[in-house]
C-alpha cells in the first residue's frame, strides 16, 4: 500500500503528442474537434495547426494518480487548462501532496511544456488507506 | 451575446450509455496506460475487479456521446467555434466498470461574465449513476469568447 506524506512527489513523462498520438486520442475520447486532428480545417479558421485535446493531458494526470495509488482512493480530481498544447510537444506531469489530514491526502498537480508553459493546473484528494 | 441566467437550475433529459472493454483497451492504447488491469479481463480480476475499471477521466468521454450534447450551446446561440474547454472537475463515488450501463443527467449549475463581457463562463454539473447508485459528479466550465466584445 502507498503511504502518502506531505512534500511526497511524483512525475511521469508522457509521450512526445504526435499527430497520431491526437488521432488515436480522438477515436479513444470519440472527441473528433477538427482543430485537434485536420490541419486544413484548422487554417481554414486562421489556426495555425493542430494542437492536443486537453482532456488527452488530463488523461495523463489521471495515470499519475493511478500509478501513484489505486483508482479507488481518488475521491476528487479537477483540472483548470491555462494554455494549449501545440502538437509534437512532450508535457511533463507532476504533482504534490500538500497536505495529509484525516485520512485524506490534498495533492497539487500541473501538466507542463519543456518551455515552461503550464497548460494544466489542478489538484486531487485521495484517501490514505 | 449575453446568456439568460435564467438557463441555471435547467436540466437536459437524461442519457445512457456503457463502456465497452475493446473501447476502453482503445483509451489505454491512447494515454499510454500499460497498467494490465486496464486491458486484460483476468488482471482486473486478480486485483479484485469485476471487469475492466472505466479510468478517471474516461466518464467525459462517455459523457460526450451524448446524441444531443450539441443541442445545449445551439439553443443558446452559442457558435461551439468560440467554445474554450476552462476546467473539469471529477468527484468520484464508486467506480464504474466495463459493461456497466451508466446514466448522465447534466444541469446547469452556474452562467457568469468576465472582461466586461468578453468572456462568458458555463458551469455544468453531470451526475453519473448506475442503476439510481452514485457513480460520479463531473463539473465542466466552459468559457465562450465573444468575438465582438473583445474587440
Amino acid at each position: 500500500m502507498t503511504n502518502l506524506n506531505t512534500g511526497d512527489a511524483l512525475t511521469i513523462q508522457a509521450p512526445k503528442i504526435t499527430r497520431t498520438a491526437l488521432a488515436l486520442y480522438a477515436g479513444a475520447s470519440g472527441d473528433h474537434n477538427p482543430v485537434h486532428i485536420d490541419t486544413d480545417a484548422c487554417k481554414a479558421v486562421g489556426i495555425p495547426d493542430v494542437f492536443a485535446h486537453g482532456m488527452l493531458s488530463m488523461a495523463y494526470l489521471g495515470r499519475l494518480l493511478t500509478d501513484w495509488v489505486p483508482q479507488a482512493r481518488i475521491r476528487t480530481f479537477g483540472v483548470r487548462f491555462s494554455a494549449i498544447t501545440p502538437v509534437n510537444t512532450t508535457p511533463v506531469c507532476a504533482g504534490t501532496v500538500t497536505k495529509v489530514e484525516d485520512g485524506l491526502a490534498h495533492l497539487d498537480l500541473t501538466v507542463s511544456l519543456p518551455d515552461g508553459t503550464v497548460t494544466l493546473q489542478g489538484s486531487a484528494v485521495v484517501t490514505t488507506d | 451575446m449575453a446568456i439568460d441566467p435564467a438557463v441555471i437550475g435547467t436540466s437536459a433529459p437524461s442519457f445512457s450509455t456503457g463502456a465497452e472493454r475493446g473501447r476502453l483497451r482503445f483509451f489505454a492504447q491512447a494515454t499510454g496506460q500499460n497498467e494490465a488491469v486496464y486491458t486484460d479481463v483476468e488482471a482486473a480480476a486478480a486485483a479484485g475487479h469485476p471487469d475492466l475499471p472505466v479510468p478517471p477521466t474516461f466518464l467525459f468521454c462517455l459523457e460526450m456521446d451524448n446524441p444531443d450534447r450539441g443541442r445545449f450551446l445551439t439553443d443558446l446561440g452559442v457558435d461551439v467555434r468560440t467554445i474554450l474547454h476552462g476546467g473539469q472537475e471529477f468527484a468520484f463515488h464508486a467506480q464504474a466498470y466495463a459493461g456497466d450501463t451508466l446514466t448522465f443527467r447534466t444541469e446547469v449549475k452556474d452562467v457568469y461574465v468576465k472582461k466586461g463581457g468578453a468572456l462568458e463562463f458555463i458551469v455544468r454539473d453531470t451526475h453519473v449513476t448506475r442503476d439510481g447508485e452514485p457513480i460520479a459528479t463531473l463539473t465542466s466550465t466552459i468559457v465562450v469568447r465573444d468575438p465582438k466584445a473583445a474587440k
